[in-house]
């Protein structure tokens, strides 16, 4: 009977189909994550160690991973750079977040704040993210702090946005006028009551936002207006192997499919994340 | 209808001054003398001197605002460090492969994507629309710079399919600079694909469970007619917003492009100029992006007007 149910019913076979995705993307994720974290562990050879004999040596020989021009360990880099990749990501997913629940919240609970802070949120996201984030970057200096401060702007407007939506329809339901009447201050309503409802969809965002951000530092770094090309993330070896492309297309090929799989796994767990935390958003998009 | 418009044009001069603003901010939060910044460590106290000045950077902030202000609404965005011209005709300059760039990009994303959509909205839940939804998403997390330099590679260095990189020189015919743009386009299609097919599918989803679809049906209608005429009409606004809305999304991509593809458009100048410190073509790509795309979303938001009878303002 449930069996025929479920044949019957395409939407929860399909849920079904996407929460083993969503298995998959994070065992995939939590292998990236565990694999960088333990990098000065597990990596074959320090990252910065070079060998002149082991130029450009192929992959599956010495080196797994192969060498790159400067005769250092691919593998042993990819390890290491995925730490400052995953900082990134991680770092501007958090501090986007924090201040984007700040910025929406007042401007959803405060009508006078709304109009204001509504037409800055606008205004910073007509701005094409990657185009901001070169702007921010050359004006505040390319460490990996800057980096993770410029993408924060960057993405901060899009967590403000969703958070004035939800606080917009919060803050007319009836447990909210009963805490005000209660007598709770407008700070402790917004803790209390407001914050708590708007977790999921944060959530959610920050989740995407992480990979976003992870996409956009590879972007920059490629484009040499990044972190310090010395600090290995994936994009610079993407960048520092561009120019063997004709000899050793393996230096720009295991980076890009270090950020491919981590965006991807990121992606497909905010997905699962969406339609596990509120049914109610759970879009076919 | 026209207190509608009125209301958004309103909106948008408010949108595009806060754009200004921010610009202006922005090479302000430069820590210490942005002018020092821009000569970097060889030049003199006198040369710094100088070039403060001729920026205004020695006038009181407020001052320094409001002539910013005032230029830029006479169409006057400062002048480029490095090329000694005016920010605006430097980047008229280098405007045209990047349109074009950006233009076909979003052509090819449409012809592909629309029609894909929509078909595998019809055919939800088959191995089809399994397949082209999980390419979509794979076309979303992977960098475009990276699907650039290896399609270069294969395409083009390989293959000779393609040229490798560049715009044609000052003599090359106006044919000869599209065939350069043809490869890149297809690599910026492809980003750009992955979001217009989520929405053209998601929106067409919507539709085909509407009542009016079971009416037609019920009528007897063709399946043909019902999906073409019908729900295609009703799922074109959402499809529409989101070719929108895709435009930062090809303004960002066509800065990474240009790069991987060396076209000499607005992308490949404005990172340039970062790379020189050339602060004021920085601020002035900002601005003119960033007004383009509030202007391209207005148009949008008007388009509905013309393509659904039943949005009134």
């Amino acid at each position: 009977m449930a069996a025929a149910a479920m044949s019957e019913d395409p939407g929860l076979l399909r849920n079904l189909v996407q929460r083993r995705a969503v298995l998959v993307a994070l065992v995939i994720f939590s292998v990236i994550l565990l694999a960088a974290l333990l990098a000065p562990w597990i990596a074959p050879a320090s990252p910065a160690r070079m060998s002149v004999r082991a130029r450009l040596s192929p992959p599956l020989g010495h080196y797994l991973l192969g060498a790159d021009a400067f005769g250092r360990d691919v593998l042993s880099r990819l390890l290491y750079a995925g730490r400052i990749s995953l900082l990134i990501g991680l770092g501007t997913a958090l501090v986007s977040t924090a201040a984007g629940i700040v910025i929406g919240l007042a401007a959803g609970f405060f009508r006078r704040l709304d109009a204001p802070l509504s037409r800055l949120i606008d205004a910073m996201m007509a701005f094409p993210d990657i185009l901001l984030a070169i702007a921010l970057v050359a004006v505040l200096g390319g460490s990996v702090a800057n980096v993770v401060l410029a993408l924060s702007i960057v993405y901060t407007p899009r967590i403000a946005r969703i958070v004035r939506a939800a606080t917009l329809v919060i803050r007319e339901l009836p447990f909210v006028e009963a805490g005000r009447a209660l007598g709770s201050s407008d700070l402790s309503i917004m803790i209390w009551h407001i914050l708590p409802n708007i977790v999921s969809p944060v959530t959610v965002q920050a989740t995407f936002i992480f990979a976003y951000a992870m996409l956009a530092e590879a972007g920059l770094s490629f484009l040499g207006v990044g972190v310090d090309p010395s600090i290995p993330t994936w994009g610079t070896m993407i960048n520092e192997g561009r120019q063997y492309i004709d000899q050793a297309l393996y230096l720009i090929l295991f980076p890009g499919i270090a950020i491919s799989l981590a965006v991807l796994s990121l992606q497909l767990i905010g997905d699962g994340l969406r339609d596990a935390l509120d049914p109610r958003l759970a879009k076919d998009v | 209808m026209r207190n509608y418009i009125l209301k958004r044009l309103f909106g948008m001069v408010v949108v595009v001054f806060l754009v200004l603003t921010i610009a202006f901010v922005l090479v302000r939060l430069a820590p210490g003398d942005p002018a020092a910044l821009m000569l970097g460590p060889d030049a003199t106290p006198a040369e710094t001197a100088a070039l403060r000045a001729r920026l205004g950077l020695d006038q009181p902030i407020l001052v320094q605002y409001a002539t910013f202000i005032g230029h830029a609404l006479r169409g006057d965005l400062g002048r480029s460090l490095f090329f000694d011209q005016p920010v605006l005709s430097v980047l008229a300059h280098r405007a045209e492969p990047t349109t074009f760039l950006a233009l076909f990009s979003l052509m090819f994303a449409v012809v592909i994507a629309v029609p894909i959509g929509i078909f595998v909205a019809y055919r939800r839940g088959t191995v089809a629309d399994q397949t082209a939804v999980s390419a979509a998403m794979l076309a979303a997390s992977v960098p475009s710079f990276w699907t650039g330099l290896i399609l270069q590679r294969w395409f083009a260095t390989d293959l000779g399919w393609f040229p490798a990189s560049g715009y044609g020189g000052p003599e090359a015919s106006y044919l000869d600079r599209m065939g350069y743009l043809i490869l890149p386009s297809i690599v910026l299609g492809i980003v750009n694909s992955a979001l217009i097919l989520r929405f053209s599918r998601a929106s067409m989803l919507d539709v085909l469970g509407e009542d009016f679809i079971r009416t037609a049906r019920s009528k007897g209608m063709s399946e043909a007619r019902v999906v073409l005429r019908h729900a295609l009409k009703n799922a074109a606004i959402p499809i529409v917003t989101v070719i929108g809305l895709t435009f930062a999304l090809l303004v960002s991509g066509a800065v990474v492009t240009e790069r991987v593809f060396n076209i000499p458009g607005m992308g490949n100048l404005v990172v340039g100029a970062v790379l020189r410190r050339d602060y004021p073509v920085i601020q002035g790509t900002l601005i003119v992006v960033a007004t383009l795309y509030i202007l391209v979303n207005l148009a949008v938001d008007l388009l509905y007007l013309l393509i659904d009878r039943r949005v009134r303002y």
